[in-house]
């Protein structure tokens, strides 16, 4: 049996249309969609009446090449297919010692990382990179998209229809040879991968299942560009490391009941070892070269709390000037005010409300729910439940699943139990 | 014991991978589960959903599909059960209702005088 967690078709749904869209060329990524799809309805129907081949994924592979074939041979007067293939695929000498060599397991590789690189079109805003990944190289359907975003299945076909007419029209996928564009574009896939995680970490999907998926997809991807040696920098390892390190938390992160426990009262010894270990030793080799980047920095401010095997053990002095560089690097509103909760654990509520009133740009945390928590344990830890309940009050409002809500309840009846007269 | 027919009717397009996977899966344990009570005379084929279609005294050939795209047979399993309404009975567990599909479920004739 093939277990349902290894989502086996759809990651072998991001394989083959990375290298049948290698061979088709990238105008032809529509079919290249519809040669998977032929692969998948073919291996229903036959996996139906014979059990699984011995190799799943080598049998979709060679289906998917059959396939392909077929569509050479059928098409190659009507259409034209990769440039850079180009007479390669006219002549029946090449075509199949051509279509064997491209649908070789390091051939795979390479085409997958293109792929990545191409869905990174700096055409396309950082949501449309995102969304494109999870699309192709995930099998991430539109729907599924959706329901993790919590968008609408018409903003996010919109979207995705419009990226892949960039994609189809940027004439030719992403060259991972060339150096100097290699380098180039590596920042905004790193940004892309980033970003997917951080949707599985912190995303408002109310069902964490689906969070951890986005989580292990991006670390997946991760692992896939950290295999190319130019995409092996510093900077990918520390993106890395800080996937491994925040993923390790996943665990501890929501109680029996599904509520959110916060990281001061998360029970540590629920964090996954292997990935801390596993974060540790990408942290190790992000740490050469001049360069220092965001992913450096966080990755290095989730370490200090994975290495506190209780709180009170965090060495809030770290954090705040991680936070501090954090500023100077990448500044935020969340980041100021990840910062003034750190100078809160490390001198008292009193400096924390203090630091939170000096955050430019406070506006924008208006609608982001931790912004009002913050300031209700900074009144809580000061002991005004009242004002501290009125600030978990407001954050309720902003609430985006019902993880959320009920912690931030929780929260509201911590400060009635705190003082009874508060109802 | 007597033998029955089922025909799956279903049109298998456009769904994602995850999808496709969960419903290889439900298909798997469906036909497992008939196997382990002896219920499969003949496991069958899948059927590929092209073809001709040869009719009339003229021997007239057409291109399938037959019929409306989802009434098309798209493979076939010999059973075993006691009667009709058992047939009927060990047919719903299969997963092409959820696709909106069919079983046919037939009788094979018992060809004795």
């Amino acid at each position: 049996m093939i277990e349902p967690s290894d989502h086996l078709f759809r990651h072998e749904a991001g394989r083959m249309v990375a290298t049948l869209t290698r061979i088709f060329g990238v105008h032809n990524l529509a079919l290249a969609e519809d040669v998977v799809q032929d692969a998948f309805c073919r291996a229903l129907e036959v996996w139906k009446f014979r059990g699984l081949p011995e190799n799943p994924s080598a049998w979709l592979m060679a289906t998917a090449k059959n396939r392909a074939l077929d569509v050479l041979r059928r098409e190659r007067t009507a259409r034209t297919f990769a440039p850079e293939l180009g007479q390669l695929l006219e002549s029946e000498w090449t075509l199949a010692p051509v279509v064997e060599e491209l649908f070789g397991a390091n051939a795979i590789k390479d085409d997958q990382l293109r792929m990545m690189f191409s869905c990174c079109h700096p055409r396309l805003t950082e949501e449309a990179q995102v969304a494109l990944v999870l699309h192709i190289l995930c099998g991430f359907s539109v729907n599924e998209i959706a329901n993790a975003f919590v968008s609408s299945n018409a903003a996010i076909e919109k979207r995705i229809s419009r990226a892949k007419k960039v994609l189809a029209g940027s004439k030719r996928l992403f060259d991972v040879s060339g150096a100097d564009d290699f380098s180039g574009r590596l920042p905004a896939v790193q940004r892309a991968l980033y970003l997917l995680f951080n949707e599985g970490y912190h995303s408002a999907s109310p069902e964490s299942a689906v969070r951890a998926e986005l989580c292990r997809e991006a670390m997946r991807l991760a692992a896939l560009l950290l295999e190319h040696p130019l995409a092996a920098t510093p900077a990918t390892h520390a993106l890395a490391a800080l996937m491994c390190l925040h993923a390790a938390r996943l665990p501890g992160r929501v109680d029996a009941s599904g509520s959110l426990i916060s990281l001061f009262d998360q029970d540590r010894s629920r964090w996954d070892s292997r990935l801390v270990a596993e974060g540790q030793r990408f942290l190790d080799l992000s740490a050469t070269g001049p360069e220092l980047t965001q992913y450096h920095v966080e990755a290095a401010i989730a370490w200090v709390h994975a290495m506190a095997h209780r709180t009170e053990d965090t060495d809030w002095g770290k954090i705040v000037s991680l936070y501090n560089t954090l500023m100077t690097i990448r500044p935020s509103p969340v980041v100021a005010l990840n910062r003034a909760i750190a100078i809160a654990q490390l001198e008292g509520p009193k400096r924390g409300l203090e630091e939170i009133r000096t955050i430019a740009d406070r506006d924008r945390l208006a609608t982001y729910p931790f912004f009002h928590a913050a300031l209700g344990e900074f009144e809580f830890h000061s002991g005004r439940y009242e004002i501290a309940r009125e600030h978990f009050r407001a954050a309720l409002g902003f609430a985006r699943n019902p993880m959320e809500r009920r912690f931030l309840e929780q929260r509201m009846g911590a400060c009635e139990l705190a003082a009874p007269h508060v109802r | 014991m007597s033998q029955f027919v089922y025909l799956y009717r279903d049109a298998e397009r456009g769904r994602s991978p995850e999808k496709m996977q969960e419903m290889m899966q439900k298909w798997m344990t469906w036909m497992k589960q008939l196997t382990d009570k002896g219920h499969i005379k003949d496991i069958g084929h899948p059927l590929e959903h092209t073809g001709k279609l040869v009719k009339g005294k003229q021997k007239t050939v057409t291109d399938g599909p037959f019929a409306e795209t989802k009434d098309i047979v798209g493979g076939y399993t010999l059973i075993e059960a006691r009667d009709l309404d058992q047939a009927v009975e060990l047919s719903k567990g299969c997963p092409i209702f959820e696709v909106d599909g069919a079983v046919e479920v037939r009788p094979v004739m018992k060809m004795n005088m």
